[in-house]
């Protein structure tokens, strides 16, 4: 038996394999499956997003007051960054098209410049996404925690800007360190402290007659509302548990904790997705300077990894919408 | 490759490109106009479209529809949907639309009743 091979004489017709279903090569087709489950996946992540969102309709965060920083400016700028990284991203997908374009055309050069230029881009966006994280982690004003969760956020009565704990708070020195797993329960942690406690907070507020605190609930002009002199003070003394300070998993300084969770789930996914694509472009990106594809007189695996690319674009562009715009 | 034939219409015909190349170029113009639409909308927030139809605020639902735009040209130009056959469009394109829309029905419907149940101050705890 020298050839186990048996031509069966169905070769080029339907069912011989010869033919591509919808006149999409197999490799795209499979891209498209996966295209499709993951923006269900997404689907899915945005969609709880908004449940959690409406179930909390009167108390979420107002996102024009999360999302104000730019790198080297301290006054708020809402939307302008994150204008900025939608902008880079869509310049990839841009960049990326035409790779897949000059491909098509077979021309060498013009693919390997402008993979080249969408790896830039994506490190861009990823590197934008990080700032993003970073300034969200850090915070800005610092706020009380109250017993049952609620957050509350320190505005300045004579302009109504609102106004950081450090501007009106003085900590005191009461003793309480950081334990450390070196110095005594060696299995017990504990995270990084506030700078100041509830007490000092409490204090700062009597000392400066021009504080008030607003709380979650957006009234019907759809600002925040602010309360009096005296009700911020009550509130404070009776309620206030913890200082919070940046957001984490656990307390958000801007609102719910659910708002830091979904922002850092989803913006989170869509950057590891961002990232995968970043890494996937660059062994492309070799492949093509290797002449791999230019061997095999077909540039498909770049258009393969161009769907990919502009899907992550597509997911930004809901992200976008749902976390900074609506 | 002549197999690879691109259509090179956008907005039902009434721009027309001489070259896919041109096409891209154009697709990212109208992509910038959108997006700069929603970040200045976003950041005037004009008080005309902060009432509610179908209770959403006219500005939100501007928002979503110029998304969906955003995503149409995404879709069709850069992933080029719009060179694929009708079938493939349709089975990826209706499949996730349709499942889309069954999954926001529930969450947001679900959602809206949790808002309520807390709102007539029925039960106060998380549940």
């Amino acid at each position: 038996m020298d050839n186990t091979v048996v031509s069966t004489g169905t070769e080029g017709k339907t069912w011989g394999g010869g033919n591509q279903p919808l006149n999409a090569s197999y490799g795209k087709m499979m891209m498209w499956f996966f295209i499709v489950s993951d923006a269900l996946t997404f689907s899915g992540f945005l969609a709880a997003y908004g449940f959690s969102r409406f179930k909390f309709l009167d108390s979420w965060p107002i996102a024009d007051e999360v999302f104000t920083h730019i790198p080297f400016y301290h006054e708020p700028m809402p939307m302008i960054y994150v204008a900025f990284m939608t902008f880079v991203l869509i310049m990839s997908s841009v960049t990326m098209v035409l790779a897949v374009d000059a491909g098509h055309e077979l021309k060498k050069a013009k693919v390997t410049l402008y993979l080249l230029l969408t790896i830039i881009f994506g490190a861009v966006f990823v590197g934008s996404q990080a700032w993003e994280w970073a300034t969200f982690i850090r915070g800005d004003y610092g706020a009380v925690q109250t017993t049952g969760g609620n957050i509350l956020q320190f505005v300045n009565a004579e302009d109504g800007n609102r106004i950081a704990l450090r501007d009106f708070v003085v900590a005191e020195d009461d003793g309480r360190v950081a334990h450390e797993s070196n110095n005594g329960l060696w299995f017990k942690s504990e995270g990084t402290q506030p700078t100041y406690t509830v007490e000092e907070v409490i204090h700062g507020m009597e000392a400066n007659s021009n504080v008030l605190i607003r709380t979650q609930i957006i009234n019907d002009e759809g600002k925040k509302t602010l309360l009096s002199r005296e009700e911020s003070l009550k509130l404070l003394k009776d309620n206030g548990k913890v200082v919070v300070e940046g957001a984490n998993l656990h307390v958000n300084e801007y609102g719910t904790p659910l708002f830091a969770n979904f922002f850092f789930f989803i913006t989170g996914f869509h950057g590891f997705h961002v990232f995968s694509g970043v890494m996937i472009n660059i062994i492309i990106f070799f492949n093509v300077i290797l002449g791999t594809y230019e061997r095999r007189k077909s540039y498909e695996m770049v258009e393969k990894v161009g769907l990919y690319w502009h899907f992550v674009d597509l997911v930004w562009v809901f992200v976008f919408t749902f976390f900074y715009l609506v | 490759m002549s197999d690879h034939a691109h259509k090179l219409e956008i907005l039902r015909g009434l721009v027309k490109f001489k070259s896919n190349t041109q096409k891209i170029w154009g697709v990212l113009v109208l992509l910038t106009i959108v997006t700069v639409v929603e970040v200045i909308l976003g950041i005037l927030r004009p008080e005309a479209l902060m009432k509610s139809i179908f209770s959403m605020k006219i500005l939100n639902w501007i928002f979503i529809i110029l998304t969906l735009v955003k995503a149409y040209y995404i879709t069709w130009d850069f992933m080029h949907m719009r060179d694929e056959t009708k079938t493939l469009r349709r089975l990826v394109i209706w499949t996730a639309i349709f499942l889309v829309c069954y999954l926001l029905f529930i969450l947001l419907h679900e959602g809206g009743y949790v808002f309520d149940v807390y709102d007539n101050g029925y039960i106060k705890q998380d549940f």
